[in-house]
């Protein structure tokens, strides 16, 4: 369970106020959206919860499973069971996809002692997850990231959270860059994934995500807080009439 | 502080060093007295049992020496080298090595072990007495490896074996060709070793023969102190074929600051040479202080038609490089090509690159060099292409990428390019790059440690030169890198 408690946080380059105290509850199963305008802090939110050094915690807590995240660095967070689809998938130059998947699963198996899984078993789990998202064995012979279209990179932030089986993803606008196709692919690839022990946070800016990765619950962020939360309806009504109601109201 | 007293004051003070390479140990009679001198050149072939000529050779080459001066254009600083203050000539085996692992340096060992280099070889490599080595079964038994090696060379008729077997056996070849890539005038260093070299490889590759297996120093017996004077020579008659790996993974310690190596390779008609090398000498302790200085001069020369030389190196080691693997493209569709893994890492300071001399026609040339730099080193490819008057049709592709690690470090590249010849294409391509702050974090949400972050980034930008390695020297390579970074972030 996720437990976001009265988090405030800045750029730790220049003191800058994103997050003004956020609350945050993410129970093991649910799916959780979070959506707002441009400059909310939605991408922060994601970053501070995987561990990113460019932000400073100045307040408050993240707790996972009992343990402050705070505490822990990106690697060791990741090896508890925490993933961050990226907006924007980095590019890893002369490093084959297959390579960097099979690096960063056996990092994590070693951080949790467990053993190293044998070539054969991995390449099987790859070639199962890679075909259920019409990745090629060509793309994933190709260095990762590397020219691939928007599209192409997206399904391979989803087939590293398939092989990696995190339990708690955090998506961060997975849907921008996506044409409706690549949109459905990723969709049902975050579906497959539900269940009763994995948690997702769905940070999105527009509704569409929602239409096909349906989530239990909506935030709205505004200026670095939760200004409302309700049902799958409150995307919706967000669709019709904008964020400018929410915003007046945290002013 | 002269620097070669410095690296012995401060290899004294590290007791294990003390013991194992021995120097509280009373001059035997069997090294000549410190300095350079026309006596100490005799000294040296005497005891070598040299041809005539070989010494007047080497004189020749002295008082060659004794009126160039040290060049300074390189991008490297270092103390003044006292080269009266160096003992030029010592016997093999005049220090004791020790008893057994037990009392070889831990550090080294922790290395020997991440590098996963068998118990057997440890010992070889740490130069533990051999009456004391461990008795294991016989595929590792070096001794066994060796002679059946030895015997399959006999057979292709392939010659390999120490340069001063060579000079005593085979006179007339080493005369042939001594000299003739690199001349004995060819730069301070050179000139030096030609004057004072103590030992180091010959081959010699007959007519049609493609040498039935990789030549390795590792299986020259006898290799025990060849001396901070190595010079080797290489010889691929008409259509031979040969492929030579000099070096190892594993650390290497060494009471000699100073190495300035030769190296000679000759390829005749149709012939081709492939020269490996992996290169991690000392580099100087945290402080930057003690690691050697590698004066190195390389040269092949492709002087048959359709010849081809490939040199590879993975250059990880000693404080100070300065090397320059070159060709010279001679014969008419010769080629030649430059693979280079350059990592640079605390204060070591790198001037590498190559000369590509485009001669004959047709000729074509490759360069892929990848230069590393972390910690407050200093890491600069130097390389020359030329094509001249009658070098029509010359090719080059030169491709030079720089990676940054870290704040403090430097990464230089300075190329020459000069064609005599309107026919010529030269293309030159240069990256320099950092391992960026979105990378590492990429890397460490998807599980990996600063350190497996680093060695996998660049593992991905040493990929071109790494596939160039014989297999099981890539594998080791890798791994040699990534430990050479250790530290290098956080």
């Amino acid at each position: 369970m996720l437990e976001i408690k009265n988090l405030h946080a800045r750029i730790a380059e220049d003191g800058t106020e994103i997050l003004r105290g956020i609350d945050l509850v993410v129970k093991p199963g649910e799916v959780h959206a979070i959506m707002g305008p441009n400059g909310s802090g939605k991408s922060t939110l994601s970053y501070i919860l995987a561990g990113k050094d460019d932000y400073e915690v100045t307040e408050g807590d993240i707790v996972y499973n009992g343990q402050s995240l705070l505490e822990l660095a990106p690697d060791e967070r990741a090896a508890a069971g925490v993933f961050l689809a990226f907006q924007y998938p980095i590019e890893i130059p002369g490093v084959a996809t297959m390579t960097f998947l099979k690096t960063a699963l056996n990092a994590q198996r070693k951080a949790r002692g467990e053993e190293e899984l044998s070539t054969p078993e991995f390449m099987k789990r790859v070639k199962d997850k890679a075909g259920e998202l019409q990745i090629t064995m060509d793309m994933l012979k190709r260095p990762l990231n590397v020219g691939f279209s928007g599209g192409e990179k997206k399904r391979a932030e989803i087939l590293q959270m398939a092989l990696l089986q995190p339990t708690l993803c955090v998506l961060d606008e997975t849907d921008s860059g996506l044409d409706i196709d690549a949109l459905k692919v990723v969709s049902d690839g975050v579906n497959r994934l539900r269940g009763p022990d994995r948690s997702f946070v769905v940070i999105t800016h527009y509704q569409r995500l929602l239409d096909h990765i349906v989530p239990d619950v909506v935030h709205v962020l505004s200026k670095g807080r939760i200004v409302k939360t309700g049902g799958p309806d409150l995307a919706l009504e967000l669709e019709k009439n904008g964020y400018a109601d929410f915003i007046d109201a945290a002013a | 502080m002269p620097a070669v007293q410095e690296t012995i004051d401060r290899v004294r003070s590290i007791d294990v060093d003390q013991y194992k390479y021995g120097f509280i140990t009373d001059i035997e009679s069997d090294k000549a007295p410190k300095g350079l001198n026309e006596d100490i050149i005799r000294f040296i072939s005497a005891k070598k049992g040299e041809p005539e000529w070989m010494l007047e050779w080497r004189l020749e080459a002295y008082r060659r020496w004794l009126t160039m001066t040290e060049p300074t254009w390189a991008r490297v600083e270092y103390p003044k080298i006292d080269f009266n203050d160096i003992y030029y000539y010592s016997a093999p085996k005049s220090a004791p090595g020790p008893k057994s692992l037990d009392e070889v340096d831990p550090e080294l060992l922790a290395t020997y072990e991440k590098l996963g280099i068998p118990l057997r070889e440890q010992e070889i490599l740490a130069g533990v007495e051999p009456k004391n080595r461990v008795a294991v079964d016989a595929v590792f038994d070096s001794v066994s490896v060796v002679t059946t090696f030895k015997e399959e060379l006999k057979k292709a008729g392939v010659i390999f074996c120490s340069i001063s077997e060579a000079l005593r056996e085979h006179p007339e070849l080493v005369r042939k060709y001594l000299g003739s890539v690199v001349p004995v005038t060819d730069n301070y260093y050179a000139t030096l070793n030609s004057a004072v070299f103590t030992d180091g490889s010959f081959v010699y590759v007959p007519e049609g023969v493609r040498c039935p297996m990789e030549l390795s120093t590792y299986f020259r017996i006898n290799e025990k102190n060849t001396g901070q004077f190595e010079r080797t020579l290489i010889i691929a008659e008409k259509g031979a074929y040969v492929s030579y790996l000099e070096g190892c993974t594993a650390p290497q310690r060494d009471e000699n600051q100073l190495h300035a190596a030769v190296v000679e390779l000759v390829a005749l008609d149709d012939a081709e040479i492939k020269y490996s090398t992996v290169q991690n000498w000392f580099p100087g302790d945290k402080e930057g202080k003690g690691g050697i200085y590698n004066f190195v001069t390389k040269r092949g020369d492709c002087r048959g038609k359709n010849s081809k030389i490939s040199w590879t190196q993975v250059e990880t080691g000693s404080a100070i490089t300065w090397k320059y693997p070159s060709c010279i493209l001679r014969g008419d569709n010769s080629r030649g090509e430059f693979y280079s893994i350059a990592v640079s890492n605390g204060y070591q300071q790198i001037d590498s690159g190559t000369k590509m001399i485009h001669l004959g026609k047709n000729t074509s040339s490759r360069i892929i060099s990848k230069g590393i730099s972390a910690g407050k080193s200093q890491n600069t490819y130097r390389g020359l292409v030329s094509a001249h008057r009658k070098a029509s049709n010359a090719r080059n592709f030169t491709q030079c990428d720089s990676l940054l690690i870290g704040q403090d470090c430097g990464a230089h590249t300075v190329p020459y390019i000069e064609s005599k010849n309107a026919t010529a294409v030269f293309e030159h391509e240069a990256t320099t790059s950092k391992i960026s702050d979105d990378q590492m974090f990429y890397c460490q949400q998807r599980g990996l440690s600063d350190e497996e972050a680093v060695a996998l980034i660049v593992n991905g930008f040493v990929k071109d030169v790494i596939q160039q390695l014989p297999m099981e020297f890539a594998v080791e390579a890798q791994k040699l890198i990534s430990i050479s970074l250790e530290g290098s972030v956080g």
